[in-house]
């Protein structure tokens, strides 16, 4: 069983609303919750593992309700009071109690260019052999839960548990968010595009040459 | 002090009430104003740098850059050949490389592909390309949607794939990002870069619109 954000097929949502392409923003807000969102994970607190696993935490009355920018500010506030960085007594009276310790640590105006510049690749060497290449058929995982952590983050969407793929690209070993989303370590694993065919996990599939390409970690992957 | 959760590993599941951000005030403005304040008072963040952060993202990177890397694709062959095996030395090389754009992965459209880029779990997309994604895309219904029936999505973004184009939808789910190199519209050629690259949409390149000629 998976969390309320694995949404992937679901039914129900009704229609997808296009929108003009110069409307970057639609409320004051949603800037100021974006920047402060990267101010803060600049300070080195958490990861975007540990960030995108407190945004699923969210409990599914929350996660539903909340708007885009709403949930990262609610996932914020807990991350911040989880990592000890604000108080629980800060947030409730909307005024700090004491200078934070990390402030050596704040992102000056001169330095957004060159950490938004930067990025955080999530590529590592990694002693973990690619046991697939491209063209090979495999079977992906028929539990898409966190194998280590009851509850905890992973990336394989419960549509395409089970499914049969092939290989349609390797990327390199990457950092495995199941591991790294808990700070049990980076675990650097070969990564893989792989290929489902819509008619392998739909029952209504749209044409029978349709199909989904996932990036899928090799322990979420065995042989056929 | 800075007691951290690195021995954690637990998820940090509260009841409802427990969620520290139930603390803040529940109109979503006064909630960002108050963690700003705070955050200010305690020196965590600069209201500079977030000016900084919002201008960049407002006026200096967008869907250009992506429409550019897709002009020059159509007008040189070499060009086009690396970006589609290895774009990420290609895309540097154009200045296109940061935050959540570090492994990109460039996908033709063709007469038989129709290629088309989700991101099922949250809302993954290709800053440095095209960037903060728009409302839609991180909206339940392209979420749950895309990847089920992208052709009932299609249409409702006005598209028609003919019956022999297969559609692969790229669920974003590590840290690669996709951008689609849409087909170039007929009627199109002697048209310089600049003038390719104006006619390229964002939607295009995320495999939701078609390239149509001017």
């Amino acid at each position: 069983m998976t969390r309320v954000h694995d949404m992937g097929g679901r039914f129900g949502d009704g229609t997808v609303v296009p929108e003009p392409e110069d409307v970057v923003f639609h409320a004051d807000w949603h800037p100021r919750a974006l920047a402060i969102t990267l101010a803060c994970g600049s300070l080195g607190l958490w990861n975007i593992d540990v960030s995108r696993h407190a945004r699923e935490c969210l409990s599914p009355k929350d996660y539903t309700r909340f708007s885009y920018y709403e949930k990262w500010m609610a996932a914020l506030a807990d991350l911040l009071v989880d990592t000890g960085a604000v108080s629980r007594e800060e947030l409730a009276e909307g005024a700090a109690r004491e200078p934070s310790d990390l402030a050596g640590k704040r992102l000056a105006a001169d330095a957004v260019a060159e950490v938004l510049a930067k990025g955080g690749p999530a590529t590592r060497p990694s002693n973990v052999a690619a046991l697939f290449a491209a063209g090979d058929t495999v079977r992906i995982r028929s539990l898409p839960e966190n194998l280590q952590t009851p509850g905890g983050h992973t990336r394989l969407p419960a549509y395409a548990a089970g499914a049969e793929g092939t290989i349609v690209r390797q990327h390199g070993t990457h950092v495995l968010p199941d591991s790294n989303a808990h700070r049990m370590g980076e675990a650097p694993e070969p990564l893989y595009a792989v290929g489902v065919k819509a008619r392998d996990i739909w029952a209504h599939p749209e044409h029978p040459e349709d199909e989904v390409i996932l990036d899928l970690w090799q322990s979420y992957l065995s042989a056929k | 002090m800075y007691v951290g959760f690195h021995d954690r590993v637990m998820p940090h599941d509260h009841s409802d009430h427990d969620h520290p951000h139930s603390l803040l005030p529940s109109d979503p403005a006064l909630r960002v104003k108050a963690l700003e304040t705070i955050l200010t008072q305690k020196g965590l963040i600069d209201p500079a740098a977030l000016d900084e952060i919002i201008d960049t993202y407002e006026n200096k990177i967008g869907p250009k850059n992506g429409a550019h890397v897709v002009a020059r694709a159509w007008s040189d062959p070499d060009f086009k050949a690396a970006l589609l095996v290895d774009a990420d030395p290609v895309l540097a090389e154009l200045g296109y490389y940061g935050r959540q754009g570090e492994h990109m992965v460039v996908v033709e459209n063709t007469e038989t592909v129709h290629n088309m880029v989700v991101c099922t779990l949250c809302s993954c997309y290709p800053w440095p390309l095209l960037g903060i994604p728009p409302g839609w895309y991180k909206s339940d219904a392209y979420r749950s949607r895309a990847v089920r029936e992208p052709r009932k999505v299609l249409a409702e973004f006005g598209v028609t794939l003919p019956e022999g184009q297969a559609v692969r939808v790229w669920d974003s789910t590590a840290e690669v990002r996709y951008l689609v190199l849409p087909q170039r519209p007929e009627g199109t050629e002697g048209i310089d870069e600049a003038a390719l690259m104006a006619l390229v949409t964002r939607d295009s390149m995320i495999g939701c619109g078609l390239v149509v000629s001017p």
